[in-house]
């Protein structure tokens, strides 16, 4: 639908169609980091190692679509502006911000001992995060006044309805294989945890 | 509530008499922030404006902050002290204000020499530099207190805290660098005072489950 129905972009031509990939990963790397925070906010309230698998297994698919987004965020930049990095682009800047972010929680993860104390603090860091997003999302803003005084201007053409359509199901298309990929994250940790109880049990 | 007060304050006097009896933290940062200027000096290409320099100090202040931070819960770990505080029959939240408020003081006399050494060096600063670096300080010091809790519960200590606050104290290097060097200051001020109230108000909130077992 994206290479077939959606017509082309009359500035962009063809490189504009990553446009429905690029987008459509941004707002599930959001979702995925929002869904862990919102577990680990359970997790505070209620406890239950089970939200903490969930909220790190959300954490770490956003991190991945995260990565995927600058990647495609780099590609367009090189297609469209002739540069692989642009620190105009706030949205690529704060993604950036935001890996880095998400990168040290799993250095956090993995040198505290598994416990309870590991789920709190894992949470509470999950937690920062979303309070973040929009921080930093107008620090970058402000800076960009700043840094770059003409701001980088790219409301492109509206989006017509066929554009609008193949961008909406490209997005539903993102999210189902982030939400597949979460579940199948989810049950190969829970038969991991399952099967190290079984040889505790045997040995 | 005045029992909580009561509580901070000691536990803030606590810190300070530590301190002035040890002199393991605040040498070492105004002697750090010191040098890292003297550095920035060779770092910067001759004929750089002022306002390059100005970003340099920002770095010499969030990197002398991680400084005191990595040092922070040292004397409550050393000898399982913390676990005794966390016994304490007080606010759990007192304890993270207390620590937040030892770290500001550290940081403000870190400030009180290389705000100086920094004018006196480069350039001169104005009321909302100065204003800036203040609201700031608070923020690192309320945010930081509570990642250096975490990073002290970790294998990585020292080499993990600089990763955990590094990417949130973006935002209050662009203000202070923006409340510094734009026009139009009290935007940055603002914001710096909405960055400090959410992070301080979701720290206070959320020491107790860092600390506890």
């Amino acid at each position: 639908m994206v290479f077939f129905v959606a017509p082309e972009d009359a500035d962009q031509g063809i490189s504009q169609k990553i446009f429905y990939f690029h987008v459509p990963i941004a707002l599930t790397a959001y979702t995925c980091f929002g869904l862990g925070a919102w577990k680990a906010l359970r997790l505070l309230w209620l406890g239950g190692e089970r939200r903490d698998v969930e909220s790190y297994t959300a954490i770490h698919q956003g991190t991945i679509f995260g990565a995927l987004t600058l990647i495609t965020g780099a590609i367009w930049a090189k297609a469209s502006w002739g540069v692989w990095w642009s620190w105009g682009s706030n949205q690529l800047v704060l993604f950036l911000v935001l890996f880095l972010f998400y990168c040290a929680y799993f250095m956090l993860r993995f040198s505290v001992e598994e416990g309870p104390r590991r789920e709190r603090i894992s949470a509470v860091y999950a937690l920062f995060g979303v309070a973040l997003i929009p921080v930093s999302f107008f620090a970058i803003r402000l800076a960009s006044d700043f840094i770059h005084p003409t701001v980088f201007n790219k409301a492109g053409p509206q989006m017509t309805g066929t554009m609008f359509a193949a961008f909406l199901v490209a997005w539903g298309a993102i999210l189902l294989l982030a939400y597949v990929m979460y579940r199948v994250e989810i049950v190969g940790k829970r038969t991991d945890a399952h099967l190290r109880d079984l040889r505790e049990a045997l040995s | 509530m005045t029992g909580y007060l009561a509580d901070v304050s000691a536990l803030t006097r606590k810190d300070f008499r530590l301190e002035l009896r040890a002199k393991d933290t605040l040498p070492a940062m105004l002697l750090f922030v010191l040098s890292a200027l003297v550095v920035f000096h060779f770092a910067l290409p001759q004929g750089t404006g002022d306002d390059a320099a100005f970003g340099l100090l920002w770095i010499a202040i969030v990197f002398t902050a991680l400084l005191g931070l990595s040092r922070a819960w040292a004397p409550e770990s050393e000898a399982g002290a913390l676990d005794g505080l966390v016994l304490a029959p007080c606010d759990r939240s007192a304890i993270w204000l207390a620590k937040t408020l030892a770290t500001l003081g550290f940081l403000a006399v870190a400030e009180l020499v290389a705000l100086p050494a920094f004018a006196l060096l480069y350039a001169p600063l104005d009321g909302a530099a100065i204003a800036g670096v203040l609201l700031a300080s608070f923020g690192i010091s309320a945010v930081g207190s509570l990642l250096s809790a975490m990073a002290a519960a970790s294998r990585g200590r020292e080499v993990i805290l600089p990763l955990l606050l590094l990417p949130l104290s973006i935002p209050l290097v662009v203000g202070g660098v923006g409340a510094g060097i734009s026009p139009e200051s009290g935007k940055y001020l603002l914001f710096l005072g909405l960055y400090d109230a959410i992070f301080a108000i979701l720290s206070w909130a959320s020491f107790e489950y860092v600390v506890t077992e």
